[in-house]
């Protein structure tokens, strides 16, 4: 009953890793950048930002074969270096970053929205750059949304399926991360395998749920004590 | 001497004003919206005039047609409405924030040191420097903020409306300690507030401000301290 090959949790976990440091990263640095500054053409990037999130996976995925397979603009460049994206977990890293920046990056800005924008001033009259602002006063504050951001978007890249199957495929012991093996599970008959990861992600997903309803929470009693 | 000729064009109105500031107590007086903020922050440099000219004993802060000093290196002190405290500092924290660091890059015995050590006694919080910001009334918020903003040795001190959330006897406490500080730094204090006994008791000079517009300027009345 118990599932002994567990590539595709150790698959998922990889990828989910990769993907959220990396999205972390630029989703903080972009959100900080636009919520700083206005600029034409702000709501246009904006939306380009955030649509992963409400176009369908297959979309994404389509146009993400279009990027990088082999007649891609970055499949061509890559191929140069001997670099290649389809049916590689690379592909699956990648499909999970697209799926999940939006949720950072909009995660990101609400936090950095939040911060009023006085105790930036105040810091600014006390002499700081704008890099010591960031790190002692912006980042500090903004924390907790960032966190939750992260939070979030491991648990989509966790969960990322339509993309990923078709960027990255169904390579036993190479792509299979958990979305993908239960389908293919489902598919050839499979239950008892299907139903072990359907508990491992729901199991995970219930964590992150109920991690973030616990943290909101408690950061709203923070600052109500104010 | 602080100099101001600021112009710039706000949503309601024009703002139009010129005035100096000597080492007095300046207080722009008048009803809410009429631009006094405004004023505070293009001096501060937090926002920038249209055009006009700001000048700290000949230091340019700001003049039209060349790029502002940034507000890092005005050396303002600020005194914002509703303080500005950073939350997740302690007020030890919040205080030695703008404070040159000493040579082992933490606060060192300078004058600076010793200096704090007298403001913090004129000003009666050094007891709660490890208390976080929400612990603390609304008077001793201001305090600290007030600590905060002089612990840099600023050349002026701009205040916006620092007194206007504290109850009555609190207010006239931290009144006469405004007093009191400004008579030891003697430096320029620019101050805000629509509390008309207010500006009679703090101010040398009072500038009535309205729609952007100073529409009177005179010495105090009463007699001060």
């Amino acid at each position: 009953m118990i599932e002994t090959n567990l590539t595709p949790l150790l698959l998922s976990l990889k990828v989910a890793a990769l993907s959220t440091s990396f999205v972390f990263v630029i989703g903080l640095v972009l959100a900080r950048l636009m919520t700083q500054r206005d600029f034409f053409g702000k709501h246009l990037l904006e939306s380009i930002f955030v649509l992963p999130l409400v176009l369908p996976p297959t979309v994404v995925g389509f146009g993400l074969l279009l990027a990088f397979g082999k007649n891609g603009f970055f499949g061509k460049l890559l191929a140069q270096f001997g670099i290649q994206i389809v049916f590689t977990l690379t592909g699956a890293v990648i499909a999970s970053i697209v799926v999940s920046f939006p949720l950072m990056y909009q995660s990101a800005v609400a936090a950095f929205t939040s911060i009023d924008r006085r105790l930036e001033g105040a810091a600014r009259t006390l002499g700081a750059s704008e890099w010591r602002l960031f790190w002692t006063v912006a980042f500090p504050l903004a924390w907790p949304g960032l966190l939750a951001g992260f939070v979030l978007s491991f648990a989509r890249g966790l969960g990322e399926f339509g993309a990923t199957l078709m960027l990255a495929g169904y390579i036993p012991g190479k792509t299979d991360t958990i979305p993908v093996a239960i389908y293919f599970a489902v598919e050839a008959g499979q239950t008892e395998k299907a139903l072990f990861w359907v508990v491992i992600i729901v199991s995970l997903g219930m964590g992150t749920t109920f991690w973030l309803n616990w943290w909101s929470r408690r950061n709203i009693r923070r600052y109500a004590q104010k | 001497m602080l100099s101001v000729h600021i112009q710039k064009r706000l949503p309601d109105f024009f703002l139009d004003v010129s005035f100096s500031v000597h080492r007095e107590i300046v207080v722009l007086f008048g009803p809410s919206g009429s631009g006094k903020t405004t004023i505070l922050n293009c001096i501060a440099g937090l926002v920038h005039p249209d055009a006009g000219q700001i000048a700290l004993d000949g230091q340019h802060f700001f003049q039209q047609g060349k790029k502002p000093l940034p507000v890092q290196k005005r050396k303002v002190g600020y005194l914002f409405q509703d303080y500005a405290l950073f939350p997740h500092m302690t007020v030890a924290q919040n205080i030695r924030y703008g404070m040159k660091a000493g040579k082992a890059g933490k606060p060192g015995r300078t004058d600076t040191e010793t200096g704090l050590g007298r403001l913090l006694a004129t000003v009666g919080i050094a007891h709660l420097l490890d208390n976080y910001p929400h612990q603390l009334s609304g008077g001793q918020k201001q305090r600290v903020a007030l600590v905060r903003a002089l612990a840099t040795a600023p050349d002026i001190l701009l205040l916006d409306e620092p007194l206007s959330a504290l109850d009555a006897d609190t207010r006239r406490q931290c009144q006469d300690e405004l007093l009191r500080l400004h008579a030891e730094w003697n430096i320029p204090f620019l101050l805000v507030t629509h509390d008309r006994d207010e500006a009679e008791k703090l101010a040398d000079v009072i500038l009535l401000v309205e729609h952007g517009k100073i529409i009177k300027s005179r010495a105090a009345t009463s007699v001060s301290q």
